[in-house]
């Protein structure tokens, strides 16, 4: 029997996008096992903590980013067909939405343009140069439809979906106290809000902790916001000439 | 077959989303546009095909999963993030604290006001 050296089977494997696939999996599994041992909780949610396993992983195995790629798009190609499919909840909520209608537009228009107004406002004052806030301008919205945005404006697609995934974790570590602090108790507007400021993380805490009613409205934020995001933001930078 | 179908409704939608997009040049993402044709398509046939809510509904359960892999690419950008980090940090934190303050109060404002009408 000829056995090859662990080394060139490594040098193979490395190379081989079966690696980054299973890695990738492997590390969410974990990640997923990690957070609910920690009683779910949102300060480190599943995907950051898999992004950092995953970061470990391939600066300790020297693999580089451009590899793992290679094997993880087969991943990433998903996030098209998963935005599409966000039209499923917002049709299933057409009902509740028609009734509320105006609540959810003024609400999500006024939300939108103060995330955005906000951001770019806060990140201009402490000078960040133009590539960083045009990544850092649609944090809100859930990562897909951002790292288009972000594409689209000039920003950086990577860096904006990893600056989503902070937004919706802070989002939902923020959120309890921001209720309290206001005394927001209904739990439609609760929903909305933790939909529109932490998209897909929002929804998910939504739905988790508050209840379905709270997640259906998340749901719909998240979908409507991006969709309005998509189609504001570059008429906003344009405007601020940015 | 329900999954084959439910995927050839989203990537069918996500093309024409493309094909629209690129066409007319508009600044929105192909994607986005898709969703957007499908939902004036679920609208106009007035319900789900039950093999696109299995695809598309499997596909929402596993969102956060889908993000990882371009997360992962925050790694080729340590530099940008150390020349920022502290702007980054504090901007994320104050207007995700502001956004969450003013969107929830102007909603409840106008849905208090929104309740009280239909009442009277």
């Amino acid at each position: 029997m000829n056995v090859v050296a662990l080394d060139q089977l490594w040098v193979y494997l490395a190379g081989n996008p079966l690696l980054s696939l299973l890695v990738t999996l492997i590390a969410f599994y974990l990640a997923t096992r990690v957070n609910i041992l920690l009683g779910r909780t949102p300060l480190l949610h599943p995907v950051v903590i898999s992004i950092v396993l995953l970061i470990s992983f391939l600066l300790l195995t020297g693999i580089d980013y451009r590899t793992y790629f290679e094997g993880a798009q087969f991943i990433h190609f998903l996030l098209g067909p998963a935005t599409v499919a966000l039209a499923i909840p917002l049709y299933d909520h057409r009902i509740r939405v028609q009734r509320m209608i105006w609540p959810v537009m003024i609400g999500c228009i006024t939300g939108i343009v103060t995330a955005v107004g906000s951001t770019l406002g806060i990140a201009l004052l402490m000078g960040a140069n133009r590539e960083t806030l045009l990544t850092l301008a649609p944090k809100s919205v859930t990562s897909p439809i951002a790292m288009g945005i972000a594409e689209q404006l000039g920003g950086i697609p990577s860096l904006a979906a990893g600056l989503v995934l902070l937004t919706g974790s802070i989002g939902c570590a923020l959120g309890p106290w921001v209720f309290r602090l206001l005394k927001i108790k209904d739990p439609t507007v609760q929903g909305f809000t933790l939909g529109l400021a932490a998209h897909g993380f929002g929804t998910a805490q939504s739905f988790s902790s508050i209840g379905a009613l709270a997640g259906a409205f998340a749901g719909l934020a998240m979908g409507l916001a991006g969709l309005v995001t998509a189609f504001l933001l570059p008429l906003i930078v344009a405007l601020l000439g940015i | 077959m329900s999954l084959i179908v439910g995927f050839i409704i989203l990537l069918g939608c996500q093309f024409l989303g493309e094909l629209v997009v690129r066409g007319l040049s508009i600044p929105v993402p192909g994607p986005v546009m898709g969703m957007v044709i499908l939902l004036v398509a679920l609208l106009v046939n007035g319900r789900v095909p039950q093999g696109l809510r299995k695809t598309g509904e499997g596909l929402l359960n596993y969102l956060t999963l889908l993000f990882v892999p371009a997360g992962v690419g925050m790694m080729v950008h340590f530099e940008l993030i150390r020349a920022d980090f502290w702007t980054i940090i504090v901007t994320l934190v104050v207007s995700t604290a502001v956004t969450l303050a003013v969107t929830a109060k102007v909603m409840e404002r106008v849905n208090q006001r929104a309740t009280v009408e239909r009442a009277e």
